[in-house]
């Protein structure tokens, strides 16, 4: 394979990417570009195949045709925490965080050290994992509750833990579910700065429904139905496209 | 560093004190030599229960299958032990003297390969502890790289129990069958059916089990430990945040493996014999009983667990054979429906803060500089007491 005349200047980038389910295709012939330091926003309707195109990138679903490439680097051949390390982060649309330990605890686990069963058996608690969980605990708003069992925290707040388990990661491309969902007014303006505040030498792709939010963070939208591009651009651009708003928005 | 107060609490101290002194002081006091050999018999139980606590309690990986590798490590034990009291003079009545008699029983003229190298005391002690792990490591990569788990793990391993026994039933000579290997007599010459090595055995097997406690809680105290809660509750988080999942499964199915066969290994010295009645579905089933009764997530209290229904079997089935085992179903069910948490969970609720202060009010977590008592999670988690 001709890996040369293939490779981008993109972060990521998805080209011919398909995957089927019994014949139905979830995902069709997608392509997809993500730019370094970008937050691009997927949107679109119900089984458009948003979610399903975040768990190929994490390769939670195996894709039946196409390629998925990270800094030119084949994806698709790799098991899910082989991609984590390469520098790739999911969140999941459900906060999915260790309930049965303290923040602290979460975030520890998180950080990208002592992977191996050895490298966990022998894991020392030093200084610059202390220092590191604090830095991203206050980042995630989060630094006052580090010793609080974290089935005990809010919805918002395992949101935020569980974005601050994928930052101590320090991954290159960020994959967000839903991360407003069920959140509080307030909690959603918090989690726009947090993002805006995050993107800051990474990218970040995020799926939403919550129109105002992605107002508020978009740098790029895709727009997705029937795992096709419907259309691609600015949210502007994208709001104003008669075959979004036919789709999607609605009149 | 790793002083002794980051991998034990007071409390977890406290408990590991009050089982060495049971071990140690109260029960060679308060029981005679039969009734103590008995209860170090029960104690055997115990490892394959404390490594059910690492497996299912903490890792959500229930294993049916336990007695296999208790079994494993008793035979192992057994096969020494057997070619040991088989020398030519003391089998000369054998039309080939010099092998175990069941194999001469059952017209076999040659010691089988598989049997030559437990002549030796270090291989067989190597192989009680290797063998178990081996085949604990060939299961465990087989299902948890395939991703299985759960019930489905579940039962795969109660028909490894079933495979195993009907195995060394059916293959008489070499195994002994369903009588197992019995008769053992001596170690490096040293009669094990004495008064005295009964007890020296049950000292033994006390401080192993000290020991194994010791090294469970280094286990559970290290980041290995939290991974495991991890996997538990959010098997799909560990995995996204870079873990191999499969490799932490692996090695704790291992791990409880090879306790179990230490268990397995001191039950054979203990009580002289092994036979395929500890290895199959039933036994396996009553080993997650006992760790369910003492509370799966404390490994002092699934000691405590294996102890009292290994009591309770011998006095009811002494007294009501045929209700017993109604009994133990009974047990189980109210395990799971009332005290999901076992007898740690009760001490956990109604004891532990009376024990705290009487300490002094000092108990856990009352130290700001170290951060949070790593999971310390006794009485934490729901009620779920099959998954």
């Amino acid at each position: 394979m001709n890996t040369l005349s293939n490779n981008t200047d993109f972060l990521l980038s998805i080209e011919n990417l398909t995957v089927s389910f019994d014949g139905f295709k979830a995902v069709n012939d997608l392509n997809l570009y993500v730019d370094e330091n970008e937050i691009h926003v997927i949107i679109g309707p119900n089984g458009a195949g948003k979610t399903t195109v975040l768990d190929l990138i994490c390769g939670r679903t195996k894709a039946t045709d196409g390629s998925i490439k990270f800094r030119n680097k084949e994806l698709t051949a790799l098991r899910e925490h082989e991609i984590v390390r390469e520098g790739v982060g999911r969140k999941f649309q459900n906060p999915s965080i260790y309930e049965d330990l303290t923040v602290f605890e979460n975030l520890e686990l998180s950080f990208p050290r002592g992977r191996s069963v050895w490298g966990a058996l022998t894991f020392q608690r030093d200084a610059e994992v202390e220092t590191r969980v604090r830095e991203i605990a206050e980042m995630v708003f989060l630094d006052a509750l580090l010793d609080k069992q974290a089935a005990l925290l809010s919805h918002g707040q395992k949101q935020w833990l569980e974005i601050g388990m994928l930052l101590i990661q320090d991954p290159e491309l960020l994959m967000l579910d839903e991360p407003v969902a069920g959140m509080s007014v307030s909690e959603r303006k918090q989690t726009a700065k947090l993002l805006n505040e995050i993107t800051k030498g990474r990218s970040v792709m995020v799926v939403e429904h919550d129109m105002k939010f992605v107002e508020d963070i978009a740098h790029r939208v895709t727009v997705l139905h029937q795992g096709k591009i419907l259309s691609e651009g600015s949210m502007a651009t994208v709001q104003a496209d008669p075959k979004v708003i036919d789709v999607y928005l609605g009149h | 560093m790793t002083s002794l107060k980051s991998f034990m609490s007071r409390q977890e101290l406290l408990g590991l004190l009050v089982i060495a002194a049971v071990l140690f002081v109260v029960m060679p006091l308060a029981m005679d030599i039969f009734r103590l050999n008995l209860f170090g018999k029960y104690l055997t139980y115990a490892f394959v229960a404390i490594g059910l606590v690492l497996c299912w309690g903490k890792g959500g990986i229930l294993s049916l299958g336990q007695g296999v590798f208790f079994g494993l490590g008793g035979y192992c034990m057994a096969m020494y032990l057997k070619l040991e009291a088989s020398t030519p003079e003391a089998t000369a009545i054998q039309s080939t003297p010099g092998i175990p008699d069941f194999m001469d029983w059952n017209q076999i003229t040659a010691l089988p390969w598989f049997w030559e190298p437990f002549n030796s005391l270090t291989f067989t002690l190597l192989a009680i502890i290797v063998v178990p792990a081996v085949f604990a490591f060939i299961i465990g990569a087989a299902m948890f790289k395939r991703r299985v788990g759960g019930v489905y793990f579940a039962i795969i391993t109660q028909a490894i129990a079933a495979i195993l026994t009907i195995l060394i039933i059916g293959q008489q000579g070499y195994t002994g069958g369903v009588n197992g290997i019995t008769d053992l007599r001596t170690l490096k010459g040293w009669d094990i059916r004495t008064d005295e090595a009964k007890y020296i055995l049950y000292y033994v097997n006390g401080a192993l089990l000290i020991g194994v406690l010791v090294l469970c809680q280094i286990v559970l105290k290290s980041k290995l430990g939290r991974l495991l809660v991890a996997v538990r509750d959010q098997e799909d988080r560990v995995r996204f945040s870079g873990y191999d999942v499969s490799n932490i499964k692996i090695f704790v199915f291992c791990f409880a493996a090879v306790l179990s066969a230490i268990g397995g290994a001191m039950f054979t010295l203990q009580v002289g014999f092994m036979s395929p009645s500890f290895v199959g579905i039933v036994p396996s089933i009553e080993m997650v009983i006992f760790c369910a009764v003492g509370g799966r997530l404390s490994i002092f209290g699934a000691v405590y667990g294996t102890l009292l229904v290994n009591w309770a079997k011998t006095t009811f089935s002494e007294t009501f054979p045929e209700l017993w085992l109604f009994g133990l179903g009974a047990l189980f069910i109210a395990v799971v429906l009332v005290f999901p948490n076992g007898l740690s969970g009760l001490y956990q609720s109604y004891l532990a803060p009376l024990v705290d202060r009487f300490m002094g009010g000092k108990g856990r977590g009352s130290d700001p500089d170290t951060s949070p008592p790593a999971a310390d999670l006794t009485a934490a988690p729901s009620a779920k007491p099959a998954e």
